[in-house]
């Protein structure tokens, strides 16, 4: 048996977060509140990202030119997605051939559906998974548990998502956010095994626990970090091993992957597979790339019966209608501008709301779930451009973010900030009104200090106004000039 | 295939909606990504579609972490990733030798059954060894997953040993399958010194031209034991899958 999912994944879904606030932006503003104050969560994800930032340069510094293998990656990825309406056919013909069965999916609901019209055929009962931001997106397990399959989560991170009825706090470090003690009293609770601080005794129990698991399931489910055109190949990174125990034992394997995902070449993967394990966790490689072409082939002594890739569009298609931001789609979801990201750090990966969390997050899920909705995440960035310098396979991801505001202010403007605009174009074109609100400003600034009417109240609430200066900037550089 | 899906879905109308979406999409064409700026600027096609003169994969190769311009220099960059990865490395003169060195391992480790599949060097290296043994790839009876994960070491060979990054790259076709350089607490490498390439890059391609258009099912590189960051980004080795890895180096 294999133990069904405590607390429920359902708890606290990105959609369902907890209690619903009105939208996702005052859910967001709530969150991030709550989070800000909590200094001691904050200090110990700093600390857990500050052996990180070591790790990736000393990584970095292996690569004879790291800069221009960016533009490497970047080349190969924009090149793919730019002709996706060739390599996905191409792709999907070669994957065929080797004996994989592909299933096209529009949406989420189709994805699950085919999903568990796949488990039904196939009697299944148990189900193991390996990490997959995809069945995330699709909130796959939830169904599948509704359904009444037993599934469970074998990356350790995920598993101890799943322990805690919470989603990842991070893309690619599920439960940085968690403290040794926390999780051996999870693991005391749920396991029922004895408390220890060791992360090593706390890694072994996952290991003892899931390793029968694997044995006894009937399916397992993966995502996919490459789809290779030329071979028909899915390329799948993992450092634990549970994602090859995943495609080893079970009798079938379901593979979930976003269409963007091809690539041309498999030489490509020469130059993509080092760069997101570097940029992704300081690693020269990262410990398992497995590359899997269809089920069991006659002469070799395991492996699956049947296998099945699962194409997802879910408006990834209405991101790559967008020439502006579609290289958002060469996102290989390394998670490296999670690492560096001042509001990550600060509002922790909860506050997004979002499958995707960080700079790469905030850009795609207007895209992915309406810009109505979502824009409050590209003005949660203080365009510091962080990101942009860290991504290896340069998505403009700061840009994008503008591009994101620029585009919600033209679709749906706010009529106070309209007004306000027109009101400062109307001062701006006339040097003695200019003068004027300028010289009133400077004489009623200690004045609007001391009573904080709003909306100057918000921003001294956590902020200060330096003085006010004695002239103006234009009278300042006519004695300059002299 | 396609069509073949489960009951209600129809996959034929999915994928036609999706390439749909897809040509329409690609109809505007994007800029190119800002670059650090080097030669290989790729011109349009006839059609305004991105022509690569050159393959990114390809002018990447200077660019990389170094795979070692001779012999020597890539053994000496294995060794030291091998080392760094917290792998074991021994180089041995031949056969016989690496014979003892797997002996002298069980009794060091006090292995009592160890996993192995059919192949020259590894039926070498494995006899005379001082514990249980079990075949996986016995012809026509499967083997059992609970006994394979009972074993204390899988022993296998290799396709090859990437110098650049540390890695062994097994196939299922000819390295005992899926579960037997995974599933067991220890792996056991054994290779020939010809069998070190310089980069990834010839790796991949060494692969594609031994197999052909008859690819394995999996294709595996392994970088060191299994690990995981995942509590407090704090490194422990055997997450999952073997908790150690030793390479026997022949030659």
């Amino acid at each position: 048996m294999i133990a069904p999912t405590p607390g429920g994944s359902t708890a606290h879904t990105p959609e369902g977060h907890a209690p619903a606030a009105a939208s996702a932006k005052k859910q967001f503003l709530h969150d991030a509140a709550e989070h800000v104050r909590d200094t001691g969560r904050r200090a110990f994800v700093r600390k857990a990202l500050s052996g990180y930032y070591v790790s990736r340069d000393t990584q970095k510094a292996r690569y004879r030119d790291w800069e221009h293998a960016r533009d490497a990656a970047s080349l190969a990825k924009w090149s793919a997605v730019n002709q996706l309406d060739t390599l996905l056919p191409k792709f999907v013909a070669n994957f065929e051939a080797n004996g994989g069965q592909v299933h096209w999916a529009r949406n989420g609901e189709e994805a699950r559906e085919i999903i568990l019209g796949l488990l039904k055929n196939a009697n299944a009962r148990a189900v193991i998974k390996s990490k997959c931001m995809t069945s995330e997106e699709i909130h796959l397990n939830a169904a599948m548990e509704a359904d009444g399959y037993g599934v469970v989560e074998s990356d350790l991170g995920e598993f101890i998502q799943q322990l805690r009825g919470e989603p990842p706090y991070h893309f690619v470090f599920p439960c940085m956010h968690v403290r040794r003690d926390e999780i051996s009293d999870l693991f005391g609770k749920h396991l029922g095994t004895a408390p220890t601080d060791s992360p090593e005794e706390l890694t072994m129990i996952a290991r003892k626990h899931l390793r029968r698991l694997y044995v006894e399931a009937d399916v397992g489910i993966t995502g996919a970090n490459f789809l290779v055109a030329e071979t028909g190949q899915i390329s799948i990174t993992e450092n634990e091993g549970n994602a090859r125990l995943t495609v080893a034992l079970p009798r079938m394997h379901i593979a979930i992957s976003g269409i963007e995902k091809v690539v041309e070449h498999l030489d490509d993967l020469a130059v993509l597979l080092p760069m997101l394990a570097t940029a992704g966790a300081g690693q020269p490689m990262t410990c398992y790339n497995t590359l899997y072409a269809g089920p069991r082939r006659e002469g070799e002594c395991d492996g699956p019966e049947e296998m099945h890739l699962v194409l997802l569009d879910n408006a990834r298609t209405a991101l790559l209608a967008d020439p502006e931001q579609r290289d958002a789609l060469h996102c290989i979801r390394c998670g490296a501008c999670l690492n560096v990201c001042p509001i990550f750090k600060n509002v922790g990966g909860f506050t997004y709301g979002t499958t995707y969390q960080g700079p790469i997050g905030s850009v795609i899920t207007p895209h992915l779930r309406g810009l109505a909705d979502w824009n409050h995440l590209s003005a949660a960035s203080s365009l510091c451009g962080a990101c942009t310098d860290v991504c290896p396979v340069r998505i403009d991801i700061h840009h994008h973010l503008l591009h994101n505001r620029r585009n919600a202010a033209s679709t749906s403007p706010s009529w106070l900030e309209k007004q306000g605009q027109r009101f400062f174009a109307f001062v701006a074109r006339r040097p003695w009104l200019f003068a004027l609100c300028g010289w009133l400003g400077r004489k009623t600034l200690p004045l609007a200090k001391a009573l904080r009417p709003p909306p100057l109240s918000a921003w001294l609430a956590t902020r200060d106004l330096p003085p006010a200066p004695e002239k103006s900037f234009r009278a300042a550089w006519k004695a300059r000039q002299r | 295939m396609t069509g073949a899906a489960s009951g209600k879905h129809d996959n034929a109308a999915a994928r036609a909606t999706i390439l749909a979406r897809v040509r329409e999409a690609l109809r505007i064409p994007a800029p190119m990504p800002h670059l650090a700026g080097h030669e290989s600027e790729p011109a349009a096609d006839g059609a305004g579609r991105p022509a690569l003169t050159i393959l990114p994969s390809e002018a990447a190769r200077p660019w990389l972490p170094d795979g070692g311009n001779t012999p020597e220099a890539s053994l000496a960059l294995l060794e030291e990733n091998l080392q760094k990865l917290r792998a074991t490395c021994v180089r041995v003169g031949d056969l016989a030798a690496a014979a003892d060195y797997l002996a002298g391992l069980v009794r060091e480790k006090d292995w009592q059954r160890v996993a192995w599949h059919a192949h020259p060097l590894v039926e070498a290296v494995l006899a005379g060894v001082p514990c249980a043994t079990y075949r996986v790839d016995a012809p026509e009876t499967p083997f059992d997953k609970n006994a394979l994960e009972a074993c204390d070491a899988g022993i296998t060979c290799c396709e090859c040993l990437v110098a650049q990054t540390g890695s062994i790259l097994v196939a299922s076709s000819t390295c005992g399958g899926r579960a037997l350089s995974i599933l067991p607490h220890a792996h056991v490498v054994i290779a020939t010194i010809d069998q070190l390439l310089p980069t990834l890059a010839e790796a991949l391609d060494g692969a594609r031209q031994r197999h052909g258009g008859r690819l394995p099912s999996m294709l595996s590189f392994i970088t060191g034991p299994s690990r995981t960051g995942d509590i407090e980004r704090i490194l422990v080795l055997g997450a999952h899958g073997p908790k150690e890895l030793f390479v026997i180096l022949v030659g």
